[in-house]
């Protein structure tokens, strides 16, 4: 194994943790909207927009948070 | 529990049952045997150790290697043979995906959203206050009542809900077994999701109690968390990594700040009694409730849920570092004669009862049924999130078990014995504590004391602050640097978090839940964006919580000590009702030769809870029973004279009016939990008359069309079918399907 491959390996878990804490906070939710306005020809709205209508979603459902 | 599944051969259920399972490669049955041997050592070594050092991390092994088997074979056995999870059935997040709550979501990433709506001060607790029985007890029954009860009724009952797009365990238990189980369900939910929230809050209380530093840093939270807020709302909306980074950094700095406070007048001023931190909590639990929830409960969820998992990876890390030798006993004394004094009764049925979160709990049912079902991808996955989820929950306990041991034992039942036997000094505690035969003396008790910067560690109970000693001790010894100060905060810090989050979030769901119950008559009040609705369904909910709190912060007897069985109990009733249902379900789909799966564990929490019930209501000894606990005080009272620990006759009436209340709800959880299995009673013998089966409320199936990875880690064969199905649906056409297809998008 050289340092390349070290590198490259390290660039990848790098990325997946990127990936997997964006998605795990919700903040992805903004590329998969971006992408399907894309796909179906929508404009889509603001950022300011678009987080405020998940957030008036979340008010209206109950988060359960057990012991 | 990475290791169970790069171990897993795959086979992770497609396609499913009707294939004949394969047999294990040499490779794999090469693991399994070492698996299971190392799993068979730690268990000899802390079954026959007796008076020598046992070193912790046997219990940690001992933990891992019955987890990975467990959820190797039988998980997987559940999912595939009782269930018959199917992965060519849509679930409900592909047939009604609506991008909001029905949406297929990555495995890996519902697995962190339903561990951190599962994992909260529960299993922190509940394993300390266990530990006066010694570490054996404990460990056994927290890894057991996992593989077999716990971790199978959140499995089954994700499933079950997940066939019925997700209903709730109220609604599936009015369908499918009947109204007045139904309504008995209700109520029951309602009931004891408010005794959990007092509990909780207690600990709070407890562990904030006299302690400026404590209260500086949780009181810091609110501006941190409302700041996070703003910033998502209007400086940089949706950046929450961003934002969380931010408040996580300003927590430190808050942890690290209290220790500046506390010896200056602002220390003073937030040295609060018990009596006002009940107020300030029921007022922030009023107001968080009402607010709208981007700006205290979203930002303050987020920093939980990353503290959460950051201090469980460090807690496993230094774990394997300081390598801490278990100081307490195998079993104990009290263990056999029942009369500890951190919570009293023998090991049957109280061990059970106490350790609750970790090993059973029936509060997972709830999350099982709500927001996760409507989310999975793949029918086969209800292993690792349902099952694999509970697991993670499970380890988090046996850490927890392991910090309460690692301690000094003298200190532990100084910390965690009412101010009633304590006495309240160092001296006294010191001479409690040497009666049992330790030999702590008081400059030990105020030098653990000092080393953690508290004015005194003697009957600060709730479970909390020792599991804080315990923490910061391990961190010490593995990170050095003589921060054990910061350390014992910290861990006080992140579990008054967590504890506030669930908090906060129970009493929104409660007030949900009132609110729609009400709105059944009064359609107005089921409105949830009527202002007034909410204001009053909070106040009413909060108002619930807080009297509860109140009664034991202020009972002398101690309330931890007298309502920690109720919440336990209480819990596992709650676990009765669910594995009742599922066991219904297994009858009602023909599966009656399954139906052991859910039926043993029914019925051994129905065994552990009824007699638990039974002696907390009907027990004559009077450290027990509760009405045996009202009528020694009362005729005391009659005959004029004055019972320790009470010291006037304003609390012999206060624990005469506590110890009545505790036992009327407890005859009253058990009553409604009788009523939901005689009600299910009659509906298995129906579906046994009936030839054994009858109709259920499932969704008949649909095909998907999505093709996803069942395990952690997708097999080589997941792949290649992928990889398939990605040239099939081909490039740009595919849509949301295709893109989630392959990694879940990963780069």
């Amino acid at each position: 194994m050289t340092a390349a491959d070290v590198g490259s390996a390290l660039v990848r878990a790098g990325r997946g943790v990127r990936w997997y804490l964006r998605e795990f906070s919700g903040e992805a939710r903004w590329d998969d909207y971006l992408r399907e306005c894309t796909e179906h020809g929508h404009e889509p709205v603001s950022r300011r927009e678009f987080e405020r209508r998940r957030a008036d979603l979340a008010e209206r459902t109950p988060m359960s948070r057990c012991c | 529990m990475s290791t169970v599944a790069t171990k897993d051969d795959g086979g992770g259920g497609r396609p499913p049952e009707d294939t004949p399972g394969r047999r294990l490669s040499i490779r794999s049955v090469l693991i399994w045997v070492a698996v299971a041997a190392v799993g068979a050592v730690a268990w000899t070594v802390l079954a026959l150790a007796r008076g020598e050092t046992v070193s912790a991390l046997w219990v940690l092994f001992a933990a891992l290697c019955s987890y990975a088997i467990a959820y190797r074979f039988y998980a997987r056995f559940i999912t595939r043979k009782v269930l018959g999870a199917d992965d060519r059935r849509a679930t409900p997040a592909e047939r009604l995906h609506n991008g909001v709550d029905f949406d297929v979501t990555d495995r890996r990433v519902l697995f962190g959203h339903h561990f951190a709506a599962i994992a909260g001060a529960g299993p922190l607790v509940g394993p300390v206050l266990a530990a006066q029985m010694g570490y054996l007890p404990g460990t056994i029954w927290i890894v057991v009542g996992v593989i077999f009860a716990g971790a199978v009724q959140d499995l089954t009952v994700l499933f079950f809900s997940m066939r019925r797009n997700g209903k709730s365990l109220g609604q599936m238990v009015r369908e499918e077994i009947g109204i007045v189980g139904g309504v008995a369900a209700l109520i029951a939910v309602f009931a004891i999701m408010i005794i959990i929230l007092a509990v909780l809050a207690l600990i709070v209380v407890n562990a904030l109690a006299e302690s400026p530093w404590g209260v500086f840093s949780i009181a810091l939270t609110i501006p941190i968390a409302l700041f996070m807020g703003f910033y998502l709302r209007t400086i940089r909306p949706g950046r929450v990594l961003e934002a969380t980074a931010l408040g996580v950094a300003l927590l430190l700095l808050a942890i690290v700040g209290g220790g500046w406070i506390q010896d200056t007048g602002l220390g003073d001023a937030l040295t609060l009694s018990k009596e006002w931190l009940v107020l300030a909590l029921v007022v922030y639990g009023f107001v968080a409730s009402v607010l709208p929830v981007w700006m205290l409960l979203t930002p303050r969820d987020y920093l939980s849920t990353f503290m959460k998992i950051g201090v469980i990876v460090l807690l496993a890390i230094s774990l394997l570092i300081a390598r801490p030798v278990l100081q307490a006993e195998a079993i104990t004394d009290f263990a056999r004669e029942g009369t500890g004094p951190v919570f009293a009764g023998s090991l049957f049925p109280f061990v059970f009862i106490t350790i609750a979160c970790g090993a059973l709990s029936g509060f997972h049912a709830l999350i099982s049924s709500g927001t996760t079902p409507k989310m999975v991808a793949k029918e086969g996955q209800v292993r690792l999130i349902g099952y694999g989820g509970m697991l993670m929950e499970s380890f988090v306990a046996i850490s927890a078990l392991i910090a309460a041991c690692v301690i000094d034992q003298g200190l532990y039942f100084a910390m965690n014995s009412p101010a009633g036997a304590t006495g309240g000094t160092v001296e006294s505690a010191a001479a409690f504590v040497q009666n049992f035969g330790f030999d702590t003396t008081a400059q030990d008790l105020a030098a653990a004391a000092a080393a953690v910067q508290e004015p005194s560690l003697i009957s600060r109970t709730g479970g909390a602050p020792t599991l804080a000693v315990g923490i910061s001790q391990i961190f010490s010894d593995a990170f050095g640097g003589g921060l054990q100060a910061f350390w014992y905060h910290f861990a006080i810090m992140f579990e008054a978090l967590f504890i506030l989050t669930a908090v906060d979030a129970g009493t929104r769901v409660g007030r949900f839940m009132l609110q729609d119950t009400i709105g059944n008559v009064w359609p107005k009040f089921g409105d949830l964006s009527w202002r007034p609705g909410n204001v009053i369904a909070s106040a009413v909910v909060v108002g619930l919580w807080g009297s509860v709190l109140y009664i034991g912060v202020t009972d002398p007897l101690g309330g931890v000590n007298q309502l920690f069985p109720l919440f336990g109990i209480a819990n596992q009733l709650l676990a009765a009702i669910a594995l009742t249902l599922v066991t219904v379900l297994l009858i009602k789909h023909g599966k009656l030769r399954y139906a052991w799966v859910t039926g043993v564990p029914l019925v051994w929490d129905l065994v552990v809870t009824m007699t638990a019930s039974y002696q907390k209501v009907l027990s004559d000894n009077p450290a027990i029973g509760y009405f045996a606990q009202a009528s020694r005080y009362r005729d005391a009272q009659d005959a004029g004279e004055l019972l320790a620990p009470a010291q006037d006759q304003a609390q012999m009436d206060q624990v005469v009016f506590n110890s009545t209340l505790n036992g009327v709800l407890q005859a009253f959880f058990a009553l409604l939990v009788l009523v939901v299995v005689v009600n299910a009673a009659v509906v298995i013998t129906r579906a046994i008359q009936a030839g054994g089966s009858l109709p259920t409320t499932e969704e008949p199936a649909t095909p998907s069309e999505l093709v996803e990875p069942a395990g952690l880690w997708a097999t080589a064969e997941e792949k290649r079918a992928i990889a398939e199905h990605e040239g099939l649906v081909g490039a740009g056409s595919g849509g949301r399907h295709g893109d989630r297809a392959g990694d879940g998008g990963r780069p």
